[in-house]
């Protein structure tokens, strides 16, 4: 029975292991999605190395697991394999010693992946794409011919007449050229800069295949740069639980040629 | 017996009179019909962004669903405004027909909804996704209703006269009005901005003219005896 044990715990973890390495089961793909973005390899590179190394190392113990129950199978309780040298307390101090290391090294090295996303200044030649979050729905604002983004008013924000903004084109000529849109159009490999802010409660901007994962808190405009390195629609989502309607909360993302979008600016500018 | 057969013949004519008086409404009455009209410039209707539910916005795609805050048409008129009388109402009866709101292609139909106090009204929802459906009232209770594909409607009413915009949290393009009204006196302007309210007996009215954006214009019609009175509600538009 114990064998049997045994030999179960060394399939499953052969079949798991095998799975993974094939990349999925019946065409779902297990592994990460396509890296769009400039700066998504160092992520995806550090993601790997932290795959690799948990995963061997889940592997290792798995069959070690199963070879100590083999070992110890049918030869009733107390039998010990053998005893770490000094007892059970400096086995604890190794083992917290040796995953410390290994996390260490690992916060290490990602911080200065993250910090290469989070702490380097945006390319001043950015296109400027202002992200408003709300329950339960993204919008997304260029500031027009003018280039300059109309001062935001909450008591102005009037869903009703597409003001969804709160702008005050009334007093406020910056504001009338603003493009509202509830998608966000970008140009392929060009330096994108967003300012995220929430009107009302923590969202999250949520790009799987730009490797983009940042919170929106309201009060806070939230600087974000990248580059779409590959054309395609992809989905944006609130990974943040915002009320009811969370799972509804989304917008597409399109990553277009320069000239296309181009196109596309001048023709939501005429609509305005 | 000559005296006896006329008062006999007086006193049926009376009865039928009577009778006639009760089962048969009113004659039809004063009419006041007339149109909703701006002067100056109007916002512009833009094309709404559906990009977020691809079902509507396919549906839509060839000619894009535009804002309906300020609703134009033709020789400077004005669609959805309500024309309803305010003031010196008589003659109104209750009416318990159903009235029914649609959400369809992210739309709601129609984008004005009048009914009277205490009047049932049938929710609907049309499209193949959920949509919840949050009517904002500040004298009325309020309440937030989520309504899946394929639920039954929603029945509901309200107890107060109240203007009431409605609201939907996942698309926040939907805009509609619930329009809560104590007469039953009342109109809403048609693509040609025209309205017509019948079945006014003799009397002072005034009559308030309601549009979402521009807000409330009111004027005084007599009417004497049944007859047709024409007028116009002009309201100053700007385009921000």
């Amino acid at each position: 029975m114990g064998k049997a044990f045994a030999v179960v715990l060394i399939i499953i973890t052969l079949i798991s292991t095998a799975v993974f390495i094939t990349r999925g089961v019946h065409g779902i793909d297990l592994w990460l999605p396509v890296d769009a973005s400039a700066h998504g390899h160092g992520i995806d590179h550090q993601l790997m190395e932290t795959m690799y190394g948990s995963g061997f190392l889940f592997v290792l113990s798995q069959l070690l697991l199963g070879l100590f129950v083999w070992q110890a199978a049918g030869r009733g309780e107390g039998w010990k394999y053998k005893t770490f040298p000094g007892g059970a307390k400096p086995m604890v101090v190794m083992a917290i010693v040796l995953v410390g290391i290994e996390i260490l090294t690992l916060s290490f090295v990602g911080s200065k992946v993250w910090a290469s996303v989070y702490l380097s200044p945006p390319d001043p030649k950015s296109l400027q794409v202002d992200v408003q979050a709300g329950q339960f729905a993204f919008y997304f604002r260029y500031p027009g011919a003018d280039g300059k983004f109309g001062g935001l008013h909450a008591d102005k924000i009037d869903e009703g007449s597409g003001n969804f903004f709160g702008l005050d084109p009334r007093n406020d000529e910056a504001a009338r050229d603003d493009v509202v849109v509830a998608s966000l159009v970008i140009p392929v490999n060009r330096p994108i800069f967003l300012t995220l802010h929430s009107k009302d409660v923590i969202h999250s901007f949520y790009v799987r295949e730009l490797r983009i994962h940042q919170d929106i808190v309201p009060g806070l405009m939230i600087p974000l740069h990248f580059t779409a390195t590959k054309t395609g629609k992809f989905e944006i989502v609130c990974s943040q639980l915002c009320g009811l309607g969370h799972y509804q909360m989304k917008a597409y993302l399109e990553v277009m040629p320069e000239d296309q979008f181009e196109q596309w600016l001048k023709q939501k500018e005429a609509e305005q | 017996m000559k005296m006896r057969h006329f008062i006999v013949t007086i006193v049926a004519l009376l009865v039928s009179a009577a009778l006639a008086t009760l089962a048969v409404p009113p004659p039809a009455g004063g009419m006041i019909t007339g149109k909703v009209t701006y002067t100056g410039t109007p916002p512009k209707m833009k094309p709404i962004d559906m990009s977020k539910e691809p079902n509507c916005a396919k549906e839509h795609a060839a000619s894009p669903v535009l804002t309906e805050n300020v609703v134009t048409g033709p020789g400077n008129t004005v669609e959805w405004a309500v024309v309803y009388v305010s003031q010196g109402d008589q003659g109104s009866t209750p009416d318990t027909q159903t009235v029914k709101f649609d959400q369809k292609g992210c739309q709601y139909i129609p984008h004005v909804l009048p009914m009277q106090v205490n009047q049932p009204i049938q929710i609907v929802n049309s499209d193949p996704h959920l949509h919840n459906i949050h009517p904002l009232p500040k004298i009325n209770a309020e309440w937030n209703k989520s309504q899946p594909p394929g639920t039954p409607p929603l029945n509901e009413k309200y107890d107060k006269p109240e203007f009431i915009p409605v609201k939907c949290n996942v698309h926040p393009w939907m805009h509609g009005w619930f329009i809560v009204l104590n007469t039953s006196h009342y109109s809403v302007t048609g693509s040609d901005g025209s309205f017509s309210i019948k079945g006014l007996p003799p009397g002072k009215y005034t009559l308030t003219a309601w549009q979402e954006q521009f807000g409330t214009q009111t004027q005084d019609v007599t009417l004497a005896g049944s007859e047709t009175k024409t007028i116009t509600f002009v309201f100053k538009a700007l385009p921000y």
